[in-house]
């Protein structure tokens, strides 16, 4: 099995795709003849032609309300975000229309499109180009949020949501792309949307995880077990809707909680996977459930010394842990 | 607790001080600086603030008395219980863990935070208790089950029955019946008076021919034979990981006398006719009366009949035995009025009842397999040969 980058899995996804199922097509800023200010879709252009791979303008809203149509009309559309920051002009597109297409149709219509959007800090690239955005769409019935940390589950995930009959947002870690490697069959393989997975196994505390944030968790776990404490760690993968049942059993593995995220604390995924564990096993809980998420500012600070600030760090997690295994 | 307040030193030399009004009576409960009353010294007049949150215990100094500096004016009583030890605080899970286990958490270290028993530190205790008790065995002088006392009988009002070796063993094999095999139960009524009128019209002319009586029993068997043809998985036996389908039909036929209840087995029912089972079935009587069994005549039955019938019974639900799945019953034939064609009519109708074992057959082949049963059943009439 090869090792590849992140990024390189989910260019396998999309020609994968796009090879196997004609209605499957990409449109977005700079997609085409430039392969993606991110490379992602390096080579798609030359092997597909420009009628399957779209450089659209400037404008989210309009191309996310291209691909909802081209959606409606029996074609499988990839619209890609340039930077998950330029989603807001189009959150009418995929709130209002994307995502409740289904329902407002009686179901007689779905929208089968996916919106890729790299997301996330770490890299310099200040307010426009670091945001997480997973809390603004988190409560979206009719809407799948993906955001797999891996290269396998990227692309396994995207595979998933390619062939998904409903929207799904689909968040790629643009740090992650050219730091996380790992193996990638470069068979057909799926990773189904709505499960989490453990990615290590422990006793002493759970974390739970996403994105770049879980291989700084992963990276502290491996630091942590020279102490003696045991950690177990759990991908969420799927931010919406959550698995609820692998966030339960996670955490009554352990009894102490740790839940990890980039975006800001407040009204971030983690209050609502404590809220599941709160509802759901309480009495199995050993220690009040922890956040560690970034502090309550606009994300990221253009100044390194503030972005790295801003960022949580594997030494942040690594004590966040300790302590909670200590309690 | 019990505080005391003390005429405080109002300025640099002032030695005493004159108490003019308590502001408080015994019984008041008074806040940290609140003023309890006014004194005055040669330099000021001034209220005094309570020190404590509490309640007026006791005035000591009365109103006009002047007493010295750091002299008792009164008691409080505070709040804080201070001397009480700090309220432990568990976790619901450690809460949960121990009262699961019927723990006291006194007894249990604790690792965690100022001292906080962990779920891991319950957890380790009884992992340690349970390891603990598995390598020390109760010591070998002491007897292992606690002496249980006799119970106390009154031969009076009681009497004891020695229980023999045949009852025992019924007492074996139907507690392991009972406790072993699932059994789930059925029942359909028939319409027996085709083949009542049938044994009318047959039994004397038979009773002078073969010297014996010619009883339902034979082609009740008769009829539980054809519907086994038909559904062959009634015939079989459960072996934990495969059913056995017995290709043979050997009729265990429950067989009552004065002592004890007889299972002797009909051999080969499937390839009897009426005669042949009611022959057989008489010898197996024979035998049962003059207890002149030889070996193998109590083994070997596929499926077991009980003619219940034969006591009046018109419903029961007999235990299934071992190596079998089902039992069945015939209850008495009984004269019944009846709906034939919306007309009420006088028919000789009878149950037939049906345990099974429910890890081999489900409800709709014991269905059918009583479907066909009554059927057979109901189809004998005057016309029809045993021979």
């Amino acid at each position: 099995m090869a090792v590849i980058n992140y990024i390189d899995a989910i260019t396998m996804a999309l020609r994968e795709e796009m090879e196997k199922d004609s209605r499957v097509f990409i449109l977005g800023e700079d997609v085409g003849v430039r392969g993606g200010v991110f490379r992602a879709t390096v080579g798609l252009y030359d092997q597909f032609g420009e009628a399957r791979v779209l450089d659209t303008p400037l404008t989210e809203s309009g191309l996310v309300g291209v691909a909802i149509g081209a959606a409606a009309y029996g074609l499988r559309p990839v619209a890609e975000i340039q930077f998950a920051d330029f989603i807001m002009p189009a959150i009418n597109q995929i709130v209002s229309e994307a995502a409740k297409f289904r329902y407002r149709s009686n179901n007689n219509w779905s929208c089968p499109m996916v919106i890729r959007a790299p997301y996330g800090g770490g890299v310099h690239g200040a307010l426009y180009h670091s945001q997480s955005i997973e809390a603004m769409f988190n409560s979206t019935p009719g809407l799948k949020i993906v955001a797999p940390s891996t290269p396998y589950d990227a692309k396994g995930l995207l595979k998933a949501a390619i062939r998904d009959e409903d929207p799904v947002l689909f968040l790629e870690h643009k740090k992650c792309y050219r730091l996380i490697k790992g193996e990638v069959p470069d068979s057909d393989y799926i990773v189904p949307i709505g499960q989490g997975e453990i990615k290590r196994e422990g006793t002493d505390i759970t974390v739970i995880a996403h994105g770049m944030m879980l291989h700084n968790v992963l990276e502290a776990a491996e630091k942590l077990q020279d102490e003696g404490i045991s950690a177990h760690v759990l991908d969420l993968r799927t931010l919406y809707p959550l698995d609820k049942k692998s966030i339960v059993d996670a955490a009554v593995k352990t009894g102490k909680v740790l839940i990890v995220h980039e975006d800001n604390k407040e009204g971030g995924i983690g209050g609502e996977v404590a809220a599941i564990i709160g509802e759901e096993c309480l009495f199995d809980l050993d220690a009040p459930i922890r956040r560690l998420a970034a502090p309550d500012v606009p994300l990221m600070p253009f100044s390194p010394s503030l972005e790295k600030y801003c960022l949580v760090n594997t030494e942040q997690i690594q004590s966040a842990m300790r302590e909670l295994a200590l309690f | 607790m019990e505080m005391k307040m003390t005429m405080p030193k109002l300025g640099e030399s002032v030695t005493e001080g004159t108490l003019i009004r308590w502001l408080v009576k015994p019984g008041d409960r008074v806040k940290k600086y609140e003023a309890i009353c006014e004194i005055t010294t040669d330099k000021v007049n001034a209220e005094v603030p309570s020190t404590y949150d509490g309640k007026v215990k006791e005035l000591v100094v009365q109103e006009g008395e002047t007493v010295a500096v750091g002299e008792l004016i009164c008691y409080l009583e505070t709040m804080e219980a201070t001397e009480q030890p700090q309220k432990k605080r568990y976790s619901p899970a450690v809460l949960q863990l121990a009262a699961e286990h019927g723990l006291d958490l006194d007894e249990i270290p604790g690792t965690g935070m100022d001292g906080r028993i962990t779920r891991k530190d319950v957890l380790s205790f009884l992992q340690e208790r349970d390891e603990k008790q598995r390598q020390e065995p109760m010591p070998s002088h002491l007897p292992i089950a606690p002496v249980q006392e006799e119970p106390q009988h009154d031969f009076n009002f009681e009497m004891g029955i020695p229980v023999d070796p045949i009852r025992h063993l019924i007492a074996e094999r139907t507690l392991k019946s009972k406790t072993e095999i699932p059994h789930a139960w059925t029942m359909v009524e028939v319409d027996m008076t085709g083949l009542f009128r049938l044994r009318e019209k047959l039994k004397k002319e038979f009773h002078k021919k073969e010297g014996f009586s010619l009883t339902f029993l034979p082609f009740y068997l008769k009829a539980v034979v054809e519907s086994i043809k038909k559904y062959p998985l009634i015939n079989s036996v459960w072996e934990g990981d495969r059913i056995v389908i017995h290709k043979g039909i050997h009729i265990s036929v429950a067989m009552a006398t004065d002592e004890a209840l007889y299972v002797p087995v009909l051999k080969d029912a499937d390839q009897k006719s009426i005669f042949g089972l009611a022959k057989e079935l008489n010898v197996l009587k024979e035998k049962t009366i003059h207890k002149k069994f030889q070996p193998g005549d109590m083994s070997g039955g596929t499926i077991t009949i009980n003619n219940t019938g034969s006591f009046g019974s018109i419903l029961s639900m007999p235990i299934i035995n071992q190596h079998q799945s089902v039992n069945l019953t015939l209850e008495a034939i009984v004269k019944r009025p009846v709906v034939i064609n919306d007309m009420i009519a006088i028919r000789h109708m009878a149950n037939l009842c049906l345990s099974l074992d429910h890890r081999v057959l489900d409800g709709k082949i014991c269905g059918l397999f009583l479907q066909h049963l009554k059927m057979t059943l109901e189809n004998f009439n005057e016309e029809t040969t045993i021979y």
